[in-house]
């Protein structure tokens, strides 16, 4: 084991000789990906892009501050349908359209978080259900807004007027995924994912501690309906059509099963969760009707074999050898 | 809020004023007194007790003091400043920092990270530096991070450094909680039955601890204990509560010698209590 000497080693994301390897390899697999895979598993490797956008986001609500939303995709929703909006009626170039589906999500985030500056446990969790559900009934029957069941169509991606193919639209997506991974990686070894913690593991010392609750429980919702936004305009943009049904109750239990498959409290979990959840229900196709029932026997598994998912499984198996023989 | 007794307003603005003054504070709960007329007032650098049986109201007290309550009546003043309306972050800003007699801690944190959290209010970078891990808050973490590293020195906790403090033993998951309490950099420290959970030798050394606190690092301290022997040691003087009324106030001997606090504290003296 390397020593640390200063105090500022405390803070590197990548440790290590091996970290290193391990980051460039994986970086490498990343860009080899278009010729590595057959063509149609770019679609789904931009899939689990907007996936973990989503997913870290949510984790950071969930599994850093302890505040529980069961109605995720009720800012998927409002992050695609901006975008949306944006592309398709102003005609703004796609880096706006998509930053402004982050940052109206966003404020609808900040928006459901005052609520939960009074209500916690189940009371929270039927408050963000029953936004998710508002959501979804807004968007079905304003039509003149989200053109309703016969849904909105948004132009396709393109730079300098050349539309992006399949690869660049994957190469575009992973950069995306990867900086909103970093930028969660950052904030969680910051002041401000201290805080986040600090609320959910005990508010009461949090506040005499120093952390306005207030504060810190309003950013949690706006961050994570940010990064909830900003996947659902890359959702958007790679289906190419949004309707309303694509954003229900559902949806916000698969975003769920995601973080709880991968690890709650973990950035990477959310990752491995995410890219889990979006490739075994395609190999699923066949049983379509059966997911659901599927994400509910998964989270219970997990909930009750490894309560610290996938991520937290594969930690032990490294202190395992770490420390082996004894 | 009410304001009964007819208090100078400038108490608080005179050289000699107290660091904190706690002025006929009542608070009740359904029908049930906590607290009744309850008045303290804490000079700069003191190191004072507050002792009573149990429900005596010596945690509630403290939780008017750290705004977790607001009392009915009454009002508390902290170097100059009212804190009728203050939330208990504000009130921590104001340099007011505690330990609770349940220890909460963030269990699921290192000891470290529990230490970096006492720093927060400290933090000046806003969200966009730390989600860029600019240099302005780069730097920032690494100042606080000494701090927070001395204070584990101060405590002893060097061992308990990057270990979860849910799997600490309660002597010193306490000390963890002192340490992320210090590391706010208070004025004044509100101590809630530190002893509770520790061992003999814990406690003599908790006893030095809170003598450097004082000395060293010139923070005033309030200490509500069971213990005594701890209690009659260290302080300066002595409040007794007893079913939220103030029955006594004293140095050691006196407070001991007070029949009020012989009854309610040692029960009636038939000579059996010793």
């Amino acid at each position: 084991m390397e020593l640390r000497q200063r105090y500022e080693e405390d803070l590197y994301l990548v440790r290590g000789a091996l970290g290193w390897t391990a980051l460039l390899a994986l970086i490498a697999l990343l860009a080899l990906l278009p010729v590595l895979a057959p063509g149609y598993f770019l679609y789904t490797a931009s899939l689990i892009a907007a996936h973990i956008v989503i997913a870290v986001g949510l984790n950071l609500l969930v599994g850093y501050t302890g505040q529980i939303s069961l109605g995720h995709a009720g800012f998927v929703a409002v992050g695609a349908y901006a975008a949306g909006i944006l592309a398709a009626r102003l005609h703004l170039p796609w880096p706006a359209a998509m930053a402004g589906g982050g940052l109206v999500a966003a404020l609808f985030g900040f928006l459901v978080g005052i609520p939960a500056l009074r209500l916690t446990g189940p009371y929270l969790t039927i408050a963000t259900l029953g936004f998710g559900i508002a959501v979804n009934q807004v968007l079905t029957n304003w039509e003149a807004l989200s053109g309703g069941r016969s849904g909105l169509f948004l132009p396709k991606l393109a730079i300098a007027g050349t539309r992006l193919r399949d690869h660049h639209i994957y190469y575009l997506f992973a950069a995306i995924a990867a900086a909103g991974v970093w930028v969660a990686f950052n904030l969680v070894r910051s002041h401000i994912g201290r805080a986040f913690v600090a609320i959910r593991d005990s508010d009461i010392a949090a506040e005499v501690t120093g952390v306005n609750l207030t504060i810190y429980k309003t950013l949690a919702f706006a961050v994570s309906a940010f990064y909830a936004g900003l996947g659902g305009a890359m959702l958007a943009y790679l289906l190419g059509f949004l309707e309303p049904q694509m954003f229900t109750l559902f949806e916000s239990v698969y975003y769920l099963s995601m973080i709880v498959v991968g690890g709650l409290g973990t950035i990477p979990g959310s990752v491995l969760g995410a890219a889990l959840l979006t490739i075994l229900p395609q190999q699923l196709a066949g049983l379509k009707q059966f997911l659901p029932l599927v994400y509910g026997a998964t989270i219970v598994f997990v909930m009750a074999v490894e309560p610290w998912g996938l991520y937290g499984r594969w930690l032990r198996i490294k202190l395992w050898f770490k420390t082996w023989p004894f | 809020m009410l304001d009964p007794a007819p208090l100078p307003d400038d108490v608080a603005a005179l050289p000699s004023a107290p660091l904190l003054s706690v002025q006929d504070v009542s608070i009740a709960f359904g029908g049930i007194v906590a607290l009744d007329d309850v008045s303290l007032q804490v000079p700069t650098g003191a190191l004072i007790s507050v002792i009573g049986p149990n429900g005596a109201g010596k945690t509630t007290l403290f939780n008017c003091i750290t705004g977790l309550y607001r009392p009915d009546r009454g009002r508390i003043v902290f170097a100059g400043r009212s804190l009728a309306a203050a939330k208990p972050d504000r009130i921590a800003r104001l340099g007011i920092a505690r330990t609770f007699q349940n220890v909460e801690l963030f269990l699921r944190m290192t000891t470290l990270e529990n230490l970096l959290l006492g720093r927060h209010l400290h933090f000046r970078s806003g969200l966009l530096a730390a989600a860029l891990g600019l240099p302005r808050w780069r730097r920032e973490e690494v100042t606080h991070r000494a701090r927070a590293e001395q204070i584990l020195d101060f405590l002893d906790l060097q061992e308990a450094r990057d270990r979860r403090v849910g799997d600490l033993p309660l002597g010193r998951q306490r000390l963890v909680e002192l340490g992320r309490a210090l590391a706010t950099g208070p004025k004044l420290l509100l101590l809630d039955e530190p002893s509770s959970g520790m061992t003999a030798e814990e406690k003599a050394d908790l006893v030095f601890r809170i003598k450097d606190i004082r000395e060293e690092m010139e923070i005033t301290v309030i200490l509500v204990e069971h213990d005594l022997k701890l209690v009659m040691g260290i302080s300066d003087w002595i409040a007794v509560l007893d079913h939220g009324v103030k029955i006594a106030q004293g140095n050691a001997a006196e407070v001991q010698a007070n029949p009020e606090v012989i009854r309610a504290y040692l029960g009636e003296p038939d000579g059996t209590n010793g």
